[in-house]
């Protein structure tokens, strides 16, 4: 199977009756999810396009049986949504909310620390196993069944490196965008470590940006235990230094989170690093085919 | 956001943390008044900019008069000012900090940020304050050590211990450093800190301590709960553009290069200036109009660049996905109509709704040059930016 989700994962959407949630479980529906139910406090008892809403996780989860949950709740109010999640006992929360406080993050870190959950994001785009379920906001089309894992920092730059993969005909077997603020649930290592044990993963493209030092405990990981090919690019070589680049996480601070010490920490590691971002999905395919794969 | 200097004392005095008495100053007008106010033969005066290293730079002066204070505060009004931390750039001097001069004992340098890598609150300490921290963590980084504090727990009695020991300070002096370095927690948990820094922390001779700089940031994303920082808010040295884009929520930020970019997503938008650059252009400005802009917002975030006189060419990179490439299209055209467009136009689309956006573009009459990848389009985006003709 792929990692985290498959075709009998069943999900439930936190904050289901708000503009974003609403939208997007039409669109996982639509996409094959077994999107089973909403949560959204005090609309308990209604439906939303046909899909029970309930008003706690909790009676979402025993009326319905889901392990994982996507959240769309507003950011004052998505560090609760996921302690919520998590003291549901739900094995997999998949947070979308963008620009929750990071002092919050730090209170949910710890809460995780309680449980068994593991948290994708937040401020991420979610997670897909091409032609067996999708959980968030990336566009279904543009992915194609097949061996790559995809592991990213970054939304639409991840979308990118997708259909590059896609225009190349090499498939994927799940990508994953871990988010983009300082403090998230699920680190490049964390992912690494699944998809080197998953069986349908022949090869890993790692996608990570400036700031933090998430890409070179990363490299550390890689060198030590990962044996498939790993194929990576580092956003943000030009981006100056003291400046947030959109993500709350990408800054360069002092001489630390360069694109530079990362593509070098991963070339160490035996990483296959790409220069133009647009020979990304060419790179891998080139990789593949020299391994007979 | 970053907070001034007399801010964040502000902040730290209704903490009753003590500061030096001193006065922050706008106007040249009230300077006489204001020394004798603070009653202070020998004062020092303070340039307010967003940046350290200004005592490098003549942004910090001592003076022991008062005719001496209006000169150099008249002075210091108004001019500009770079330091080595402010990347070339320089800040417009609009207040300043008239403070007395306090006699010191020992200096030292504390902060309280962030470890991402642990997740935790991390507390910084030095008995090497006063001077540039970033050279002694090159030089000497054994002087520096940090202390991981649970923000629950807070400061725990052994790790005060600890500290106190590594300072080499008194009984008397490490227990006041623990009241403050306490209080200090407490304000960045309750305000919401990125960053809190004071540098130097003085213990003056009759054994105070006295945070003699404070440097603050805020997390932008703890706004909703902090209806306090509004006026703080409002006193950000920011251009017309970036102005601009905050109140439309784009994440903008202004560059020395040539080539305009509009781009979604934050990581794409990095790509794109990497791309640029890759094939020997030089990006304008970072701008990510997000994940779900509206019409209004894409049409703003033209404008921005449109308005921007250094820029030759425009690079629009978009993958739709939440983002509808038509509403994009939109977006261009309505911002142009509005203001004219003077520069070639790279566009590139990918995603939801981009054959409805193709259309509207293609029926504008806009001059557009289309690009297939994100490749032929830096490439293009680059040429254009040269005066060179695409067709």
């Amino acid at each position: 199977m792929s990692i985290l989700i498959d075709k009998e994962t069943k999900v439930i959407c936190q904050g289901i009756t708000g503009h974003a949630g609403s939208f997007h479980s039409l669109r996982m529906l639509e996409y094959g999810t077994k999107l089973v139910g909403g949560v959204t406090p005090g609309k308990g008892g209604t439906a939303m396009d046909g899909i029970p809403v309930f008003d706690s996780v909790h009676d979402a989860v025993n009326k319905t049986g889901a392990s994982a949950s996507v959240i769309y709740v507003p950011a004052p109010f998505a560090a609760d949504a996921i302690m919520e999640a998590v003291d549901a006992e739900i094995e997999l929360v998949v947070c979308i909310t963008e620009g929750i406080p990071t002092l919050d993050m730090l209170r949910v870190v710890k809460f995780l620390a309680k449980g068994r959950t593991r948290l994708i994001g937040p401020n991420c785009p979610g997670i897909i196993s091409p032609g067996k379920c999708k959980i968030g906001i990336m566009p279904g089309y543009i992915h194609k069944k097949g061996s790559v894992g995809v592991v990213s920092r970054s939304g639409t730059l991840t979308y990118e490196v997708v259909w590059q993969l896609t225009q190349q005909d090499v498939g994927q077997s799940t990508c994953i965008g871990i988010g983009g603020d300082p403090v998230i649930g699920t680190h490049f290592i964390d992912i690494l470590k699944m998809f080197q044990h998953d069986e349908e993963t022949s090869a890993i493209v790692l996608i990570g940006e400036i700031g933090g030092s998430m890409e070179e405990e990363a490299s550390e990981y890689i060198k030590q235990e990962v044996t498939k090919p790993v194929i990576g690019f580092i956003a943000g070589k030009s981006a100056p230094h003291g400046k947030r680049m959109g993500h709350a996480g990408a800054i360069i601070a002092g001489e630390k989170g360069t694109a530079v010490t990362k593509i070098v920490a991963l070339q160490e590691a035996g990483t296959v690093m790409v220069d133009n971002p647009a020979d990304i999905g060419i790179t891998v395919s080139k990789i593949l085919k020299d391994a007979g794969k | 956001m970053k907070v001034y200097e007399f801010q964040a004392k502000d902040i730290l005095k209704t903490y009753s943390i003590c500061v030096p008495r001193g006065k922050v100053i706008s106007q040249a007008d009230d300077v006489q008044k204001l020394y004798n106010e603070i009653g202070c033969n020998r004062c020092v005066v303070k340039a307010q900019i967003h940046a350290g290293g200004r005592g490098k730079s003549g942004g910090i002066q001592f003076v022991n008069s008062s005719e001496e204070a209006v000169a150099c505060i008249s002075n210091m009004l108004g001019s500009k000012l770079s330091t080595y931390q402010t990347n070339q750039e320089s800040f417009e001097i609009k207040h300043v900090l008239l403070e007395e001069v306090v006699e010191i004992q020992k200096e030292f340098y504390l902060a309280i940020t962030i470890d991402r890598s642990i997740q935790s609150l991390l507390l910084i300490v030095s008995a090497g304050g006063g001077v540039d921290i970033e050279e002694i963590a090159k030089k000497t980084p054994e002087k520096i050590f940090k202390e991981p504090v649970d923000m629950f727990f807070g400061l725990l009695p052994f790790q005060s211990r600890r500290i106190a020991e590594r300072l080499t300070i008194s009984a008397d002096a490490s227990k006041k450093l623990s009241g403050l370095i306490k209080k200090l927690i407490h304000i960045f948990v309750n305000k919401d800190c990125s960053l809190l820094e004071i540098n130097p922390l003085a213990l003056t001779t009759d054994n105070k301590l006295v945070v003699l700089d404070a440097k603050m940031e805020i997390d932008d994303n703890a706004f909703f709960r902090h209806p306090e920082f509004e006026q703080i808010a409002e006193s950000q040295d920011l251009s017309p553009n970036e102005t601009l884009a905050k109140k439309y929520r784009l994440s903008y930020i202004n560059l020395d290069g040539d080539i305009g970019c509009l781009v979604n997503g934050a990581g794409l938008a990095m790509a794109t200036m990497d791309i640029i650059k890759h094939y020997g252009g030089e990006p304008a400005n970072f701008l990510d109009v997000g994940g779900d802009a509206s019409l209004e917002r894409v049409e703003q975030a033209f404008k921005i660049i449109l308005s921007d006189k250094k820029v030759k060419s425009i690079f629009i990179n978009i993958f739709g996905g939440i983002m509808k490439c038509d509403v994009i299209a939109e977006g261009i055209i309505s911002a142009v109509k509005e203001v004219g467009i003077h520069t070639p136009l790279v566009v590139r689309l990918e995603g939801t709704n981009v054959d409805l956006a193709r259309k509207i573009l293609g029926e504008s009459g806009l001059k557009i040059i289309s690009a297939r990848d994100m490749k032929d389009a830096a490439e293009f985006a680059v040429k254009a930016s040269k005066g060179e003709y695409i067709n």
